[in-house]
């Protein structure tokens, strides 16, 4: 494929906040990232380090108390916050697509699986007429890897298994092939060979189509082969951001390589252990003063706990927010 | 399905059978008789009327043959009311007339309680579901008598707009057919509302909504056929009750129907035609929950008729 380079989401300090009857709570407290077309970019993190809420705010599927409170996200130059009702409706689905954690429960139960894919190309292509749709709705299930599409196309969800749903959800994102999919932890719910199969299947797809693709996952494993790049979410920030290999070659953010040090490998020696991050996360109702990390970093110094840390660049599109790659490096660290 | 349906039909016949037999023994333990009135006829026209109606046999005995004739057919006939007609003749003229304020009626609830309940689950905490939820709470409490006297007030009496009583012409309709289906519309748009708004936060919504599908959509296709069950569940049976009559209602607007029939066969002891609208009620219950069943089968595909749906 030809190297291309037009930006086609521009996240810029976004900020989004739930507003509970506890206070606000400040899930998104102002990310910046841009994506290419084609690119796959990873968003890791724990629960609750907003990761979720951050790409629901793309696809305006942010439900009440959450509220964007700030910033932009630019989709080829267009604001997605100042999207009409109706240009939103026509944006989702059809110029960015989202598929969803648990394939049991995303798909409608009482309709089949050809209605439901018919009518996500439908909705956006009313001269589309229902015999094309079902045409392109059972090329899409060939694609996504359910080869006798005919009759899975009679079917109703409950007669699926998981990972066939999880390629049905595939294949709904795609139909009206989109420019970016949002995946939101898509193998979490799954078993680990059928996490496997579904990787495979986003990898090849995204060879197929060259679309974008925003991965949400709280495993780096599945990041790894499959992004170009990755952003590692803690608390609500961006902590560390860089190409695959910058971060797990050259992980900088205290964080990261916690996160990296927790992660059982392949080629570890036996008496090697995982080693855990300590503490507890961030309670985002009252988030400590200074970085978000500080109470669990092994590295923690005074400025820490008082002032947030500014992005610093590593390397070429390689920043992390931490006052340790400010200092000047001593020896021995 | 076949053997569902078979077994499905044995028990309905099992349950008839018990409804019978306890009907007939209470109704036969409730002091009075078919023959007394104010004006008490003398012992031997007494003994010559139960004799003649088969009334001087032991209970158990006439409990038999009024199962031989019921198998023939045979509801028996009015001992009191229409005397010596048959029940069957009875039911048969009575039942269109409650029937037909009762289709009406049944359609008014339906088609006006769902839609109302998912107008108040989509608005849900908006001014609009508040209204909703305070007509739809007061529809559920006000007896249907006070609803149906209120009208009659307004309209015949004081607006003069509608007629009060008899079923003369279409205007004759509105009346009762509000009044009977005021309670259930706001029951079916309660329920609706509130299976609703379980299903509105089912991840298949956020699937939908993430499609782009336009939010009428989402409600009236995705929602709506999900929360279904239980309104389903309680339509079938409000059915069989709001088509045999409503007797508070057809006492009001004067309506010779089967339910106010009903009620005057029990304060007349004329005990075939209490057993024969009871059974013929029954009979109605039965069958419509039995197409609830079915209908389930028709809105959600998970569900399997047959094994274990005997509930």
């Amino acid at each position: 494929m030809e190297e291309k380079k037009t930006k086609l989401l521009e996240v810029k300090d976004l900020r989004v906040s739930f507003f509970t009857p506890a206070g606000e709570v400040k899930a998104v407290g102002g990310i910046s990232y841009d994506l290419n077309d084609g690119e796959v970019m990873g968003i890791v993190g724990e629960s609750g380090s907003g990761k979720s809420v951050e790409a629901y705010s793309i696809i305006g599927l942010l439900q009440s108390p959450g509220k964007v409170v700030g910033g932009s996200i630019l989709f080829e130059g267009e604001n997605v916050l100042e999207f009409s009702e109706q240009r939103m409706r026509n944006f989702r689905g059809n110029e960015v697509s989202m598929i969803f954690q648990n394939p049991m429960t995303c798909l409608n139960p009482v309709y089949t699986i050809g209605n439901q894919l018919i009518e996500a190309l439908r909705c956006h292509n009313a001269e589309v007429t229902h015999k094309e749709a079902y045409d392109r709705a059972r090329e899409m299930l060939e694609l996504v890897g359910i080869h006798d599409s005919a009759r899975r196309m009679k079917q109703y969800p409950h007669e699926l298994s998981g990972g066939m749903r999880q390629r049905v959800m595939i294949a709904m994102g795609l139909i009206c092939s989109p420019k970016l999919l949002i995946a939101d932890e898509p193998t979490t719910a799954l078993d680990v060979t059928i996490q496997a199969q579904i990787l495979e299947l986003m990898k090849d797809i995204r060879q197929k189509t060259g679309m974008a693709i925003i991965f949400i996952t709280h495993n780096l494993g599945v990041v790894a082969d499959i992004c170009d790049k990755i952003s590692v979410m803690y608390a609500g920030k961006i902590v560390e951001q860089g190409s695959v290999d910058e971060i797990f070659y050259n992980p900088s953010h205290p964080y990261t390589k916690g996160l990296l040090r927790s992660m059982p490998r392949v080629d570890a020696e036996q008496y090697e252990r995982l080693i855990p991050i300590e503490g507890t996360p961030v309670d985002m109702l009252n988030p400590p003063e200074g970085c978000p990390f500080g109470p669990r970093c092994e590295h923690c110094m005074k400025v820490c706990l008082k002032h947030n840390p500014p992005n610093i660049s590593i390397s070429d599109g390689h920043t992390a927010a931490c006052w340790l790659l400010s200092m000047p490096k001593k020896e021995g660290e | 399905m076949a053997g569902y349906l078979i077994k499905r039909v044995l028990m309905a016949l099992l349950a008839l059978l018990i409804i019978t037999c306890v009907t007939f023994v209470v109704m036969n333990l409730v002091p009075g008789g078919p023959f007394l009135s104010e004006k008490a006829p003398s012992p031997e026209v007494l003994a010559a009327l139960e004799a003649k109606y088969g009334l001087d046999k032991p209970l158990g005995e006439q409990l038999v043959n009024y199962l031989k004739d019921l198998l023939h057919g045979d509801l028996g006939v009015s001992f009191r009311m229409q005397k010596n007609r048959p029940v069957t003749t009875i039911i048969g003229e009575m039942f269109p007339i409650s029937a037909k304020v009762g289709v009406f009626a049944v359609l008014n609830a339906v088609i006006l309680g769902i839609p109302l309940g998912c107008l108040a689950a989509y608005n849900r905490g908006k001014p609009i579901d508040s209204i909703l939820r305070v007509i739809m709470t007061l529809g559920i409490s006000i007896p249907s008598f006070v609803v149906a006297t209120l009208l009659l007030v307004l309209f015949s009496v004081n607006l003069k707009i509608l007629p009060g009583t008899g079923l003369a012409s279409w205007k004759n309709y509105l009346m009762p057919c509000f009044a009977l289906s005021f309670y259930p519309m706001c029951y079916i748009g309660r329920m609706t509302r509130s299976s609703m708004l379980d299903a509105i936060n089912a991840d298949y919504i956020r699937t939908a909504r993430a499609k782009g599908l336009p939010s009428r959509r989402i409600i009236f296709k995705h929602a709506l056929r999900n929360s279904l069950i239980p309104v389903v569940t309680y339509i079938g049976p409000m059915t069989a009750y709001i088509l045999s009559g409503g007797f508070v209602v057809e006492t009001v607007f004067s309506i010779p129907g089967l339910g106010r029939y009903f009620i005057q066969s029990i304060l007349n002891r004329d005990y075939p035609i209490i057993m024969g609208t009871t059974i013929f009620l029954a009979a109605f219950v039965i069958v419509m929950n039995l197409l609830v069943d079915v209908l389930y089968k028709v809105i959600d595909p998970r569900i399997t008729l047959g094994s274990g749906g005997e509930a």
